[in-house]
């Protein structure tokens, strides 16, 4: 069935989590005062098990833990810089440190990837959290494109028993892996168009810039990286080194350890001969207002810096 | 299970606190004075018949959940795991050394400690999830939680006493290990807690104050308040002396960071009755 409809990540993916609910009576899910309109219906229909600790990150995280050390699955779910920051301590001592003795499987559900929460400000921006989380030992971080792709996590975060961090926009976006039937969540990125000689490798919002880009860079690959851990350094690497050139797109701090990072790992660790050019959001706070296509003009992240980027490289 | 006497606990008590001098003396890193104000309701908890427990099986699903939020506080738990055969005595003599698995700070490789606390205040948060947790099980556990008092300083310690009366959690019991001092000074001088027990009141927590060294009383507590299911959290604030039985150590206001060296923790444990 074709829905081309644009549609939240958080909707679909809550829409998942409660079909899971009703054959699965050990999934918990608990918000800290957020809501999303597919979350009205978990709520009435699982009173048992459904919880708003209200406006508490930290207690949403401890919560969250006790549920998961009793053997249940857990989903947590508040603002993407609220639920990773705020709360950081817990994060660090009750899941990443914890579960590698004791496994638990909570999964953080950040709402407002980047800079999707736009009009909101630096305070509502997430730009550290790819960084911060990646360096987590015992995490996943996921970090969808689009709603498809954030419905089909549901299985691999009731199957994996680890802590998960999952990284969701907040505005509805138009899918772009409607159709894609070879996509394998474990492999961790998808090739949406193979090039000769510049790769765009993106993740989240910045992966939609990077397919528009590409209409006008004939010969240009996009690859869409979703599992930015644990990720499948390998399959990636054998993905890039046709390329003799790659761009990192994400909507983040670069160079501190997000997709910039992992890239540029695997080229090191491959003594590969790719030039990369890193492109995100660099050591500032963007406290201008007027959206997000403005937002991504100012900081050099719209199509017409992508192709001004990959001109730049001379071929 | 164990249920002992009330004289016999006693001298448990005596016993656990010789037995935690002797594992600071290998192991001067331990946080002695904070181990020491807490060693009867250790006692209480495991020997007086409180919590249901498998040394063999410390995941056994019908135990009671027991959550040390003071983590570096309970060394002295650490004889006491022994004793009861949650592992080999001999582990008793490596504490913090190579190959030890028991360290300054206690974490959940340890068998029969639930949870790692090294930083404070997040213990009560855990342990409401679990009651919750427990409570769809329809499991007949407690979850009991261990905090000093100058954890509650901690922010987060107050979002988990909302939380726990608001999801009326009888199942739940708090042992505040009332010693008084932080780790620089009196709390009393850093910020005053008190009045504590209306505290909790206004929260709409039921509480008791006790002698946290009155072996019998800490026990009869205990007991009452575990079986006592009226749809409300528990606290038991216990009144104790942080560095109790060590002369050197109680009512120091800079006790929390003394280390005994080898000579006064043999003088320490020859005048302990």
């Amino acid at each position: 069935m074709s829905d081309n409809k644009p549609k939240t990540m958080r909707d679909a993916f809550i829409e998942t989590v409660y079909e899971k609910m009703k054959e699965n009576d050990r999934i918990f899910f608990v918000t800290a005062d957020l809501g999303a309109p597919a979350l009205d219906k978990l709520k009435t229909d699982f009173k048992d098990r459904f919880i708003n600790v209200g406006i508490a990150e930290q207690n949403l995280i401890n919560v969250a833990v006790g549920l998961g050390l009793e053997g249940y699955i857990v989903y947590a779910y508040a603002i993407a810089p609220f639920i990773t920051m705020r709360p950081f301590e817990q994060i660090r001592q009750s899941l990443s440190i914890s579960s590698q003795i004791r496994p638990n499987n909570v999964n953080l559900i950040g709402i407002g990837a980047g800079l999707s929460y736009d009009v909101s400000g630096p305070t509502h921006h997430s730009l550290e959290d790819l960084s911060i989380m990646r360096l987590m030992p015992n995490f996943s971080v996921f970090s969808p494109s689009d709603w498809v792709l954030a419905k089909k996590f549901v299985d691999y975060s009731i199957k994996y028993k680890n802590p998960k961090y999952l990284r969701f926009d907040s505005k509805p976006l138009p899918t772009i892996y409607e159709g894609a039937e070879d996509l394998n969540i474990e492999k961790g990125f998808y090739e949406f168009l193979k090039g000769d000689n510049v790769c765009l490798v993106s993740t989240g919002y910045m992966t939609h810039r990077a397919l528009n880009a590409a209409k006008e860079l004939p010969g240009v690959g996009v690859i869409d990286v979703f599992l930015l851990k644990p990720a499948n350094e390998q399959s990636l690497f054998e993905a890039l080194k046709k390329y003799k050139y790659a761009i990192t797109l994400e909507e983040g701090f670069i160079n501190n350890g997000g997709l910039d990072g992992l890239v540029s790992k695997i080229i090191l660790d491959n003594d590969a001969d790719i030039k990369l050019k890193r492109m995100g959001v660099d050591d500032k706070y963007a406290f201008e207002l007027g959206g997000r296509n403005y937002l991504h003009k100012l900081l050099n992240l719209d199509e017409e810096a992508i192709i001004k980027a990959v001109k730049g490289f001379n071929i | 299970m164990t249920n002992f006497s009330p004289e016999s606990l006693k001298e448990k008590a005596l016993w656990v606190r010789k037995e935690t001098l002797n594992i600071h003396k290998i192991a001067p890193e331990t946080r002695l004075a904070s181990s020491l104000s807490d060693v009867e309701i250790f006692v209480a908890l495991y020997y007086g018949g409180v919590l249901k427990f498998d040394a063999k099986n410390p995941r056994w699903e019908e135990r009671d959940r027991f959550i040390i939020s003071k983590g570096h506080g309970s060394i002295s738990l650490y004889p006491i795991l022994a004793d009861l055969g949650f592992f080999d005595k001999s582990e008793l003599e490596k504490v913090c050394h190579e190959g030890s698995f028991l360290g300054g700070i206690p974490d959940t490789t340890i068998p029969g400690y639930e949870t790692i606390n090294g930083a404070l205040g997040h213990g009560l948060g855990v342990a409401s999830g679990s009651a919750i947790a427990l409570r769809n099980k329809n499991s007949d556990s407690t979850v009991f939680v261990l905090m000093g008092d100058g954890e509650l300083y901690e922010g987060a310690v107050w979002e988990a006493v909302m939380f726990a009366s608001e999801h009326k959690l009888e199942n739940l019991v708090l042992i505040i290990d009332s010693n008084k001092i932080a780790m620089l000074d009196y709390c009393k001088n850093i910020i005053d807690l008190l009045p504590l027990e209306e505290k909790f009141r206004a929260f709409k927590w039921d509480v008791e104050t006790i002698d946290g060294h009155d072996v019998s009383v800490v026990l009869e507590s205990l007991k009452k308040l575990k079986e006592a299911k009226n749809s409300r959290p528990k606290v038991l604030i216990a009144n104790t002396i942080k560095g109790k039985g060590v002369p050197q150590l109680e009512n120091d206001a800079l006790c929390h960071v003394k280390s005994l060296n080898e000579e006064e923790v043999i003088a320490a444990i020859n005048q302990l009755q």
